[in-house]
């Protein structure tokens, strides 16, 4: 048996199912010669004229155009442009009836043509040298697409490289009375191959097979001579059956191949094209011609000069009718297309477009109104007409139903509306109508069916996220349970031991103060290190957890005697703070040497502490003002830390020089910068300076508070980066809250060891801190609108400040531990009003 | 000026199917000018009665439903089923027998299940099983050819026939029924059977003069006559081949398998095909659009399934003809051949292969 395109080659044909063969009507125009109009008054020239999307405006109300200057520019794949027919003025641009069965307005260049018909310059390409991608171009810039009334954008169905086995050139013309095709095929069959050549050359098919009904003679003779000798041209003359033009229907003809369900011919390597877009394309790539005009057939029996006319694009339809003889009758039709698939006009200012192909102004006695719709009789004699094959009786049964279901499973989406059901129809009921209907019900559906599954979507993921949210919050607090008992445990274990070592070995006992504020130490260090690892756990779950033990290790060393440690630090730190506090003043700056002042006249060491903390205060919110304005760049600001951090011999000086040095270095890096990247890097120089820090403080009691100072300047520049950021930035965020969250930890357990009230107090504020930094943290993650909240996060900061060193005062202040732990309790009940009161602003 | 605006195709066939349903009716008439032949007028009285009765019951119902009633009336659809119960029922039943028929039919089978299209059963023959059931004696009063008849009929008789119950002369149908040898005749189908269960053999019964043609004297003819309108209804495009070929195909070959197991027993293909009401059943019964199968294949299906419950109920049943029956046992059967013969549409695979 021969092979498929053996079989094509040697011209056999194949029938698809159903059609049906009404009168054609043909010959009123299609034995007569092509008609050419004058200049119509005014051009109606839709901005979108095919499918796709309109292109972009190029000219406004008052410009002069010149003819085939484009009026719109494609700025998009699915866009093609339209262009002046003529030369003339640009009248206005607005909403008019549109060429469509709804006839809604659409926007629409009015023209006024001036009668030189002036072109634009021209440039004519050689399809031998240039390439497939400028031939592409140049279909796309001529506003070329599909003429057979689909419209799709011709550029788009001819850049298949591969895979095309068959280009066929539909020239069938099945409805009756249109002849425009036939028209073109006897006048122009030259151009037309001359066309199919440049699509052989974008294609590369096997064959080239050009489908024509019997009942065109003359073009067929026309298109045979034209193809001369050109190899694997076929020339296919169908017999005359309606709808043998349609895609799917010609396609089964000519190769006996089904386009599938919901695919394109491409699909099976068939490429259909129009004759006339064939056409369009020869004079475009040849000429430089774009598409501005078509034969469009006039015709019907109200017309005493039925005929082909050369149109322009944009020419109203009443212009036509008169230019042909119209005479309306009463209740006069006017359908634009074919008597099977046309739509009716509602106004005869409705322009002619590119996919118009036939106006017809038929007498009520030549295609007579249908009469009133008939009950279905199940005749069964549409399903016998349908080229689809389906049963349309049933498909009108579920249309009227709303049973989409039915339907889908019926195919109505295959339906091609080409009339045929409703043509045979005995009861003459409009079953195409029916279909469309239903078929935009079914659209509407889907489309309600596809929002209702997005919000289903949301809401779930909502719901999963609030359980995940919450299985986190037991999770933790589980944990934290646990976590507290392990503590206890472990305390009245050291209590016990602590107890049974002093019976044993010394006749000193601790008071119980003592021993409700070591309690309370450890209980605060607990929570510290577990805000800090839930703070990890938030942000980085694929962070390593702090390391606990260097926290137990130090806590157990030290633990041993906090008292006999407590005096010795306290002496040390008198020491220290003599030496450093006459040594700073030189060295600082003017904020700093108010501080030393401070210092000077406290005697003891306990006030000097206050006195060093007050000065630090004031000492920073100088530095941050004069930051504010000073450090603008990150150079400049750096500087100063180097030399503070030299120049700071004691100890103590310098962890307080540090940590001032520090935040105005963060906040320095803030400002300047304000990304996530350099914010990083400050961050990470603050974890640097760190561990100098704590080495160098000889006094731990105030290198606690001014590391948990430090600390809270390092989370508080921390967060203000993170705000700043962007959300797509929230993963370098994470970064450098981590860092931020691994400098108090680390930081907390060497302070921690020296003096437990005060850690306990530095712990209370890193606490509170962490919190903040967690919640502030969220925010921007789960909000776009970072930039909004960024000011107030910022004042949010500063604000919390005071509570801080507050707090770090009143815990140097006491001299016994209860009034320490006091204080703790009103630093950290401060400390949380603020961040409370902040987080109201912020909300 | 205003356009008139209207859904595509603005062309049609202008094939109505007032048309249609009046060219139904219009092939009857060789069939009943056959009954007339052999059978004398009653017929026509008959067909009066059903007319008027279907037009009144369809009027009285449509304005019930308020529903325009000239319209759906110029339709014919109801003429055509008062003409198919008025041919199908025997010509001297009496008056209410076509009547009652009737009434039902148009009421209760077509415009209670919703009017025209939406009938499940076919009227007439619903109303003609209702008949049989109901009055099985007035159903069966077939009497034989007036020629056969040992009463001389007179001009008058089908009329007081068919509204007293008894001929002018006062002679009931029973009475009538009895030929010269004074033997009760029947219909042929009916006397064979009776003949076959008295151990008669099919071709000692076809010994009888009734059956002096190939489907019994008159009926044969009777059945050429629906024939001839059958094959002008094809020829006009008002019906499609497949059924009337299925349903005489089906029962053909039920036959003939019959008759080659035991020709004794069993009636041949041609007895089956021109007696009762075979062409009747075949070419306006089974063609029913609004009732049979919606397909191609499915019509096959039907009228094959139709073609072969005749013949099992003409064969093996208590009636001596089973196309009524038949033929609603089939519609039941519609939607379920409809579903299972959905054809293959374009672009879409074959079912098997999906």
């Amino acid at each position: 048996m021969a092979s498929l395109f053996q079989q094509i080659k040697s011209g056999m044909l194949w029938d698809f199912h159903g059609g049906i063969h009404p009168p054609a009507r043909k010959t009123q125009t299609s034995q007569k010669p092509l008609g050419r109009l004058s200049l119509p008054e005014r051009l109606y020239i839709p901005l979108r004229q095919h499918i796709g999307v309109a292109g972009k405006l190029l000219v406004q109300p008052g410009d002069y155009v010149l003819k085939g200057q484009p009026l719109t520019a494609a700025n998009n794949a699915m866009a093609v442009p339209v262009h002046a027919p003529t030369s003339g003025h640009v009248l206005a641009i607005d909403d008019h009836p549109s060429a469509h069965p709804s006839a809604l307005p659409e926007p629409m260049i009015v023209m006024v043509p001036d009668g030189l018909e002036q072109w634009r310059e021209r440039q004519p390409l050689d399809p031998e040298h240039i390439s497939r991608q400028q031939i592409l171009a140049r279909i796309q810039d001529a506003g070329i697409a599909g003429m057979g009334g689909a419209g799709f954008p011709t550029h788009i169905k001819s850049s298949a490289s591969q895979g095309v086995d068959y280009l066929i050139i539909n020239a069938a013309e099945c409805e009756p009375y249109i002849t425009a095709d036939d028209a073109l095929m006897q006048t122009e069959a030259e151009t037309i191959m001359q066309g199919i050549d440049i699509l052989c050359d974008l294609l590369s098919p096997k064959a080239v097979l050009i489908g024509i009904e019997d009942d065109k003679p003359r073009a067929i003779a026309a298109m045979q001579a034209a193809c001369g000798n050109r190899k694997d041209f076929y020339v296919r003359v169908v017999p005359a059956k309606y709808p043998s033009g349609g895609e799917k229907q010609l396609i089964q003809r000519l190769t006996s191949k089904e386009v599938p369900a919901g695919r394109r011919p491409l699909d099976i390597g068939i490429v259909m094209q129009n004759v006339g877009t064939a056409f369009a394309i020869a004079q475009a790539v040849l000429h430089d011609i774009p598409l501005i005009s078509r034969i469009v057939t006039v015709v019907g029996e109200t017309l005493s000069r039925p005929q082909n006319v050369l149109a322009l694009v944009g020419t109203p339809v009443g212009f036509l009718l008169d230019s042909c003889g119209f005479v309306a009758e009463a209740k006069q039709r006017v359908i634009m297309g074919g008597p099977m698939m046309g739509f009716t006009l509602p106004s005869l200012q409705i322009p002619i477009v590119k996919t118009s192909n036939c106006i017809i102004a038929p007498t009520d006695a030549e295609l007579p109104t249908t009469g009133p719709e008939l009950d279905c009789i199940r005749c069964g004699a549409c399903a016998e007409a349908c080229p689809a094959t389906l049963l349309p009786q049933q498909l009108l049964w579920f249309s009227k139903a709303k049973d989409h279901d039915k339907l889908k499973e019926h195919h109505l989406s295959d339906c091609i509306e080409c009339g045929a059901c409703a043509y045979v129809c005995p009861s003459e009921i409009p079953l195409v109508h029916y279909y469309r209907v239903a078929k935009a019900e079914i659209r509407e559906q889907h489309r309600d069916e596809l929002k209702a599954e997005q919000a289903k979507a949301r809401f779930e993921a909502r719901n999963e996220r609030l359980e995940r949210e919450k299985q986190q919050r037991m999770a933790k607090n589980q944990a934290l349970a646990a976590q507290r008992q392990s503590m206890l445990a472990e305390q009245q274990k050291q209590q016990i031991a602590d107890a049974a070592s002093r019976v044993e070995t010394t006749a000193e006992t601790l008071s119980k103060e003592q021993i409700i504020a070591e309690r309370e130490r450890k209980k605060a260090e607990a929570r510290a290190y577990q805000a800090a690892k839930a703070q990890n756990q938030v942000e980085n779950p694929a962070e390593t957890k702090v390391e606990p033990a260097p926290a137990t290790e130090v806590n157990t060393d030290t633990a041993t005697d906090p008292r006999q440690s407590a005096v010795a630090a306290a002496i040390a730190r008198a020491k220290a703070k003599k030496a450093g506090i006459s040594e700073n003043a030189e060295a600082d700056e003017v904020p700093a040497s108010s501080a030393t002042l401070d210092s000077d006249k406290a005697a003891d060491p306990r006030s000097a502490a206050v006195a060093a903390a007050i000065a630090r205060a004031k000492a920073k919110k100088a530095g941050i003002s004069a930051d504010a304005e000073a450090a603008k760049a990150a150079e400049v600001s750096a500087s100063p830390i180097a030399l503070d951090t030299e120049k700071a011999t004691d100890p103590r000086a310098a962890a307080v020089a540090a940590a001032i040095a520090r935040a105005k270095a963060k906040k320095a890096g803030i400002s300047a910068e304000a990304e996530a990247t350099k914010s990083e890097d400050a961050v990470a120089g603050a974890e640097n300076t760190t561990p100098v820090d704590t080495e160098k403080a000889a006094d731990p009691r105030a290198a606690a508070v001014a590391a948990a100072i430090a600390r809270a300047k390092a989370k508080k520049a921390a967060e203000a980066t993170s705000t700043i950021t962007t959300a797509d930035l929230t993963a370098e965020t994470a970064v450098n809250t981590t860092i931020a969250a691994d400098v108090p930890v680390a930081a907390s357990p060497v302070a921690d060891a020296a003096d437990p009230r005060a850690a306990a107090v530095a712990a209370a504020i890193a606490r509170a801190k962490a919190k903040k930094a967690a919640e502030t943290q969220q925010e921007p993650s789960a909000d776009a609108e970072i930039n909004q909240i960024t000011p107030e996060t910022e004042t949010k900061a500063v604000a919390a400040e005071p509570a801080v060193i507050e707090a770090s005062t009143n815990v140097v202040a006491p001299t016994d531990a209860k009034k320490a732990a006091i204080a703790a309790a009103i630093a950290r009940a401060k400390a949380k009003k603020a961040i409370e009161s902040d987080q109201e602003k912020s909300e | 000026m205003s356009f008139r605006v209207a859904a595509s195709p603005h062309h049609h066939a202008r094939v109505q199917t007032s048309t249609l349903m009046l060219k139904v009716a219009l092939a009857t008439l060789p069939g009943i000018a056959a009954q007339l032949y052999f059978f004398g007028y009653a017929v026509l009285i008959q067909l009066a009665l059903a007319v008027v009765t279907a037009w009144s019951a369809e009027a009285l119902v449509l304005s019930l439903r308020e529903k325009t009633i000239v319209n759906r009336l110029k339709d014919h659809s109801a003429l055509v089923t008062a003409v198919l119960l008025a041919v199908a029922i025997p010509a001297y039943a009496p008056w209410w027998i076509i009547v009652l028929g009737t009434a039902f039919a148009i009421i209760i089978v077509k415009q209670l299940y919703g009017g025209l299209g939406n009938n499940l059963f076919n009227p007439a023959m619903a109303a003609y099983v209702l008949l049989l059931i109901s009055f099985p004696q007035q159903m069966t009063a077939w009497t034989p050819p007036t020629a056969l008849q040992a009463q001389e009929q007179s001009t008058f008789d089908p009329v007081c026939l068919v509204f007293t119950d008894f001929s002018c002369a006062g002679y009931s149908i029973t009475q009538l029924k009895t030929d010269v040898d004074g033997r009760t005749m029947a219909t042929p189908l009916d006397t064979l059977k009776t003949d076959l269960t008295n151990n008669k053999t099919v071709s000692e019964s076809r010994q009888q003069p009734m059956f002096a043609e190939i489907g019994g004297f008159g009926w044969n003819w009777v059945n050429l006559g629906f024939l001839l309108g059958g094959l002008w209804l094809w020829q006009q495009g008002v019906i499609q081949w497949r059924i009337p070929v299925a349903v005489l195909v089906s029962l053909g070959i039920c036959s003939s398998i019959g008759a080659m197991v035991d020709a004794d027993q069993y009636a041949s293909p041609l007895f089956h095909w021109f007696s009762g009401g075979t062409m009747l059943a075949a070419f306006f019964i089974a063609t029913d659009p609004v009732s049979a199968s919606t397909t191609a294949k499915g019509r096959l299906i039907y009228g094959a399934l139709i073609g072969l419950l005749v013949y099992l109920i003409r064969t093996f049943g208590g009636f001596p003809d089973g196309y009524a029956f038949a033929v609603m046992l089939a519609n039941v059967a519609v939607p379920l051949i409809d579903a299972y013969t959905k054809p293959r549409t374009y672009g879409h695979k074959a079912k098997g292969s999906e």
